[in-house]
């Protein structure tokens, strides 16, 4: 039983981004290397905002369990803020490089558009985010124990897949829309995202009200995803291309 | 158990980024005699340990041509340096999660390491760490000064002898313990007739791979095997803060014996690269093949300078024999890495493996000498001669480790216990 927790919990949680990387990462090496930046960047906004709450932590009552609870609340709000930050950083960073590259390179375009890059970034902060999130509780699944024993909810792991794999998600469709937010000027944009991740890393505070958490989260996935594809440069047409375009190709074959 | 000096020492010259081909030798073939590009430029192929970038860089011609060229194989490049640092600390990470023998600690140590941990105060156990560590790099340096000294002499056959035992040793006997430990701890029944068959049949292929030829992918699996059960034999024998400080220290070490006018890596180097002669194979990973000599002998006009140097060809290229000094580069380009990095590579990530349950501090670990081995290769690209591949990965690995595992994890801990997502 608890592989079978175990397979699922990682194939929810992990699948699609796995794929995502597979299809579109892993053939080139440019972007195997963005995205390893991407991670080692999330991992630095980790450390940093680790490093503070542990400061306060110490600062402060240990036995409280108020306070510990409120700078638990405080270290997620500050965490979110710092990622955003060093997502803003690694634009610019991409930026400079991206110059570099195109200054240098054959064409007169560098070898990678910001758009791929935006989105391999994304996937990057996606994947160690998630990560991290989930790989000790899937190698927890693994082991000889009783779920909820002390009354927590029967269902912990497979709504830390879910969370797990929206978070994922959702960092990909953030990273699309911050970058073109950044390349258009358009700052309201970028404030959108991080309010949203506000409110996203907000509804898990909820947990284990599930109910109030999971749906909405979601909902904001989906909402997302639709941002993401029209920022991107998708409409309905091109939409509509792939579905014409396949049935002439099945009608010509 | 002790390992052998041999181990010790093979392992030591093994911790460099060296440039796999002599900047001077084809620049000075393009620059001043165009008419030359048809006489063959000697590959060299030196690439002790040290990460070596064996692009040659063109001499002349437009510099965006150059850059690019540089940093379109750059990427390239890089993968092809992740993929087996991957798998060698992959199989490192498996290994310390699932056989609980390599962290054991039952008191043996190596005789490197004399000074044990078991004391009393926390002052006594730092120094007994870092007279370990003292001991044990003074040992390093001794052993690869006197290789530099071999094989400055030309002492080939000494060091052939000395590379020979050390590599039967690892193919031998310690994947020997690695087997036996594996089935004790999937309580797998064997006879020892089978794990003869299997032990001789893999040692066989593997010295005839590394020392002699063989497929590249068969060579470049065998090291990092041989990578792998050098790092756990590492993560069993030395103790605790010694393994940290002595990270530390290697990383330091590797810095000055590559880098200083004198350091006894860089002379290597620059022996090799005057002799026009590759070092030794079984001290490096590399990414390309060098070539079989029927290939060789299908081309008369490059069949003298092939004597001493084995020329380094990409398989892909194997065929085509018209030869373009573009063409060359092209051929020529691949990356060397020394075994010792993948070692100590493979020891960070494993310790870090080794400390408890958390995977978080392993994976930032993993991370951060990934990113290190991306700035060693673009520093590579830009400076073009030897460079140290152990500085740069190493420190973030540590940083990355001790912060991971006393700041990160508390906090990613007290997180999941909630439920609350970042």
């Amino acid at each position: 039983m608890t592989a079978a927790v175990f397979f699922g919990c990682a194939f929810i949680a992990f699948g699609p981004a796995f794929a995502l990387f597979i299809f579109t990462i892993a053939r080139d090496p440019l972007r195997v290397i963005i995205f390893i930046a991407g991670a080692f960047f999330w991992l630095l906004s980790l450390l940093l905002s680790s490093l503070v709450w542990f400061i306060a932590m110490k600062a402060s009552n240990a036995e409280d369990t108020k306070v510990q609870k409120g700078l638990l609340i405080f270290g997620v709000m500050f965490s979110v803020l710092i990622q955003e930050v060093f997502r803003f950083a690694y634009y610019r960073l991409l930026r400079k490089a991206n110059e570099g590259l195109a200054a240098i390179s054959d064409e007169e375009t560098s070898p990678i558009s910001v758009r791929q890059m935006a989105y391999v970034a994304g996937l990057g902060f996606g994947i160690i985010s998630g990560a991290f999130s989930m790989i000790n509780i899937l190698s927890d699944s693994l082991g000889p124990g009783t779920v909820g024993i002390f009354g927590d909810s029967q269902y912990y792991f497979i709504t830390s897949a879910l969370m797990t794999l929206a978070i994922t998600l959702l960092h990909t469709f953030w990273g699309v829309v911050f970058f073109e937010g950044c390349e258009k000027s358009r700052w309201w944009v970028i404030a959108v995202v991080v309010c949203l991740h506000l409110l996203v890393s907000g509804l898990s505070l909820l947990n284990p009200l599930y109910e109030g958490s999971l749906p909405p989260v979601y909902a904001v996935t989906v909402l997302m995803a639709v941002w993401a594809f029209f920022s991107s440069g998708g409409s309905l047409h091109n939409l509509s291309l792939l579905f014409t375009s396949k049935r002439s190709e099945v009608e010509s074959s | 158990m002790n390992t052998s000096d041999s181990e010790e020492d093979a392992c030591n010259e093994r911790t460099a980024l060296v440039q796999s081909e002599s900047p001077s030798l084809p620049s000075y073939t393009r620059q001043n005699d165009p008419q030359h590009s048809t006489t063959e430029p000697k590959r060299v192929s030196v690439i002790p340990e040290p990460i070596t970038f064996s692009a040659r860089e063109p001499g002349h011609g437009p510099d965006g041509e150059d850059e690019e060229l540089t940093l379109k194989y750059g990427a390239k490049h890089v993968i092809m340096l992740f993929v087996p640092v991957t798998l060698c600390m992959v199989v490192v990470v498996a290994t310390i999660k699932s056989v609980s023998f390599y962290t054991e600690k039952n008191g043996q140590q190596l005789i490197y390491t004399p000074f044990t941990e078991d004391t009393n105060s926390v002052g006594q156990r730092l120094l007994n760490s870092v007279l370990n560590t003292i001991i044990m790099i003074s040992v390093i340096v001794v052993m690869t000064i006197f290789l530099v000294l071999l094989y400055k002499y030309r002492c080939y056959k000494f060091i052939h002898g000395w590379l020979i035992l050390s590599s039967l040793m690892l193919l031998f006997w310690f994947s020997y313990m690695y087997l036996g430990e594996v089935f004790k701890t999937y309580n797998v029944a064997m006879d020892y007739p089978t794990v003869a068959m299997i032990i001789w049949n893999f040692g066989a292929v593997g010295m005839i791979c590394i020392h002699w030829k063989g497929p590249l992918q068969l060579q470049q699996a065998y090291l990092i095997v041989i990578s792998a059960l050098m790092a756990l034999v590492f993560i069993k024998y030395l103790p605790e803060w010694s393994a940290w400080v002595i990270l530390g220290a290697i990383s330091v070490y590797d810095l000055i014996a590559v880098l200083c006018p004198k350091g006894p890596l860089r002379m290597l180097v620059e022996t090799a690269q005057e002799r026009n002669e590759p070092i030794f194979p079984a001290l490096i990973y590399s990414c390309i093949s060098f070539a079989s000599d029927e290939e060789a002998h299908h081309n008369e006009d490059r069949a003298e300078e092939r004597e001493e140097a084995e020329p380094q060809r990409p398989t892909v290229h194997g065929q085509n024999r018209s030869h373009s000094v573009e063409e060359d580069l092209e051929e020529d380009r691949g990356v060397k890495l020394g075994l010792g990095d993948f070692i100590f590579y493979s020891v960070l990530v494993g310790k870090a493996a080794a400390t408890g349950e958390d995977w978080n501090t392993t994976l930032a670990c993993f991370v951060a000498i990934l990113i290190g081995l991306c700035l060693t290769l673009l520093l590579l690209a830009i400076f073009k001669k030897a460079l140290p591949a152990l500085p740069i990965s190493i420190t973030f690995g540590l940083v990355f480790y001790f912060s991971t595992d006393n700041l990160v994890r508390p906090f990613m801990d007290n997180l999941a216990a909630h439920q609350y997502y970042i």
